[in-house]
């Protein structure tokens, strides 16, 4: 890897570990101060590097840079040193000496208590995926602005509420009691899931950022499926999900950066490594009687990763549809499962269907019924697809859409 | 919006399908609930399995079935949100159950838990 890249790649990793491993040490009420101390590290790093090399050994050199500067800052500022001593000497058995542990199983212990306190359910799901990606991941504030389609100040009003409200919470970083992990893990899996689709669905123009966002949510994952205690089925699941879509990154976008429809996409292009991981897990998430939303979902995906227009492949994804919806309704899971239907029963069968939904203010409802009668009647099809190119907003979409009009 | 239980009645509980139409039956099943579903107008339902039925009766008097004296029987049920009795009837067409000859949907409105009904 070049210099250049090294650095910023060594920020997100290690700048997750070192405020996990500080925020644990000061409690979620100095989370400011534990990013600032590993702000200043990566400064120093930034500093010292391009003039003398990168040191042999990156995250140690950073750790220890980090642990001068927790130390000095305890010792130098008053206030902090007597808001923080009583918490440190509670902990360290020195008393006076701030013992900062950098080992690798303090700082995956705390990454996984952290996830849990960002992830606590007293906080609003949008603070959740803003703070797991400045906290947990270490992405900037520039990076996460990119990939939301908006500014820094947006992005920090948003981060600085969810802060206030970690606080006003008084979460604690600490593991969930045995009885409370299920329901716990509930909301951290949907903000990972969130996560992943804010990477995978983003805007953004910015393809490596959008796959590492999905990348960070992987990883996240990853280590819930490490800890004995969250190793659950559904977390299997969405690990699998999670690997199936992202089979698909390098051939989502063509040479212009222009979005490829799945029935476009270079199937050689599909990452197999990935799709044998996704079934590996997927297979781990079937042990065992329980069902989520994630299990149906990897299940639905595993299916698209099988590109002919097969009888069983869509019978099969119709019937994980209709058990999809029967748990909880989505617009969007319910105009997927209409497209099913179109496979199995005809278009005709679908568009009946279809017309029952009254999604009339969604464009992709419009772009389903566009699709359905596009045999069947070419005016109707435009008529629904000039709907759809009304209603939809973004640029990529609309362009989509007016491919549709143009081939009929 | 209100809510409706529609309730299947099988007019023989004693014929018993070969697992392949068991199969076909369930898939249809599941897409009749999956069109009511994508309409956002499903709340919850079973089957309910006829093997090891039981009817307590006058006096704790317990048989097996609903076989015997009486034929008919329930088969299962789905809980739907409606806007009128018509609108729940329309869903209760649909039905596969109604494929059987004799077998009936019976629909009833949910009582509120208002005190009003």
């Amino acid at each position: 890897m070049q210099e250049q890249e090294l650095i910023p790649h060594l920020f997100r990793t290690e700048f997750s570990k070192i405020t996990a491993v500080l925020c644990k040490l000061f409690g979620m009420e100095n989370v400011n101060i534990a990013e600032d101390i590993a702000g200043e590290t990566f400064l120093s790093a930034l500093e010292t590097w391009p003039f003398k090399g990168v040191p042999e050994n990156p995250a140690a050199w950073l750790y220890t840079v980090a642990k001068n500067n927790a130390k000095n800052l305890v010792s130098r500022d008053q206030v902090f040193h007597h808001k923080i001593t009583p918490v440190i000497e509670s902990s360290s058995p020195t008393g006076y000496e701030i013992e900062i542990d950098l080992s690798a199983k303090n700082i995956a212990d705390s990454q996984l208590q952290m996830l849990f306190a960002v992830c606590h359910p007293s906080i609003p799901a949008e603070a959740q995926i803003g703070l797991a990606l400045r906290i947990l991941c270490g992405f900037g504030i520039d990076e996460i602005a990119n990939a939301f389609l908006t500014n820094k100040e947006t992005i920090n009003k948003r981060l600085f509420r969810a802060k206030e409200k970690l606080r006003a919470g008084m979460v604690v970083i600490e593991f969930p009691p045995e009885n409370e992990i299920n329901s716990r893990l509930q909301s951290v899996l949907t903000t990972l899931y969130l996560l992943f689709n804010e990477g995978y669905y983003s805007e953004s123009q910015d393809t490596v950022l959008r796959n590492d966002f999905c990348l960070e949510a992987m990883r996240l994952t990853y280590m819930l499926i490490e800890n004995e205690q969250t190793n659950h089925p559904d977390v299997n699941a969405l690990f699998a999900l999670m690997c199936f879509q992202s089979s698909r990154f390098e051939a989502r976008k063509d040479a212009n950066g222009e979005m490829v429809l799945y029935q476009d996409q270079d199937e050689s292009l599909w990452n197999q490594e990935l799709i044998t991981k996704g079934a590996y897990y997927l297979n781990r998430a079937s042990r065992g009687e329980m069902l989520s939303k994630y299990h149906l979902e990897a299940n639905i995906a595993y299916w698209y990763t099988i590109k002919d227009d097969t009888k069983e492949k869509w019978e099969n994804v119709l019937q994980l549809f209709n058990q999809l919806l029967m748990i909880g309704y989505s617009p969007i899971v319910a105009l997927n499962r209409t497209y099913a239907l179109s496979k199995v029963r005809g278009n005709e069968a679908a568009i009946i269907e279809a017309e029952k939904l009254d999604l009339t203010t969604n464009h992709f409802y419009f772009t389903l019924l566009g699709e359905l009668y596009k045999d069947i009647n070419k005016e109707k099809a435009k008529e629904n697809l000039l709907k759809a190119l009304h209603l939809s907003k973004k640029v990529t979409e609309k362009q989509i859409i007016q491919n549709k009009i143009d081939q009929l | 919006m209100d809510e409706y239980i529609l309730i299947f009645r099988h007019e023989d509980g004693t014929k018993v399908a070969s697992p392949d139409q068991l199969q076909a039956w369930m898939k249809q099943t599941m897409d009749w609930i999956g069109g009511i579903a994508a309409q956002n107008k499903f709340i919850s339902g079973t089957g309910l399995p006829f093997d090891g039925a039981k009817v307590v009766g006058h006096n704790n008097i317990v048989t097996n079935g609903p076989f015997g004296d009486i034929k008919e029987t329930i088969g299962g049920f789905i809980i739907v949100k409606a806007d009128s009795v018509d609108e729940a009837v329309e869903f209760a067409k649909g039905s596969p159950v109604l494929q059987g000859d004799g077998n009936t949907v019976e629909v009833r409105k949910i009582a509120k838990r208002d005190g009003t009904h």
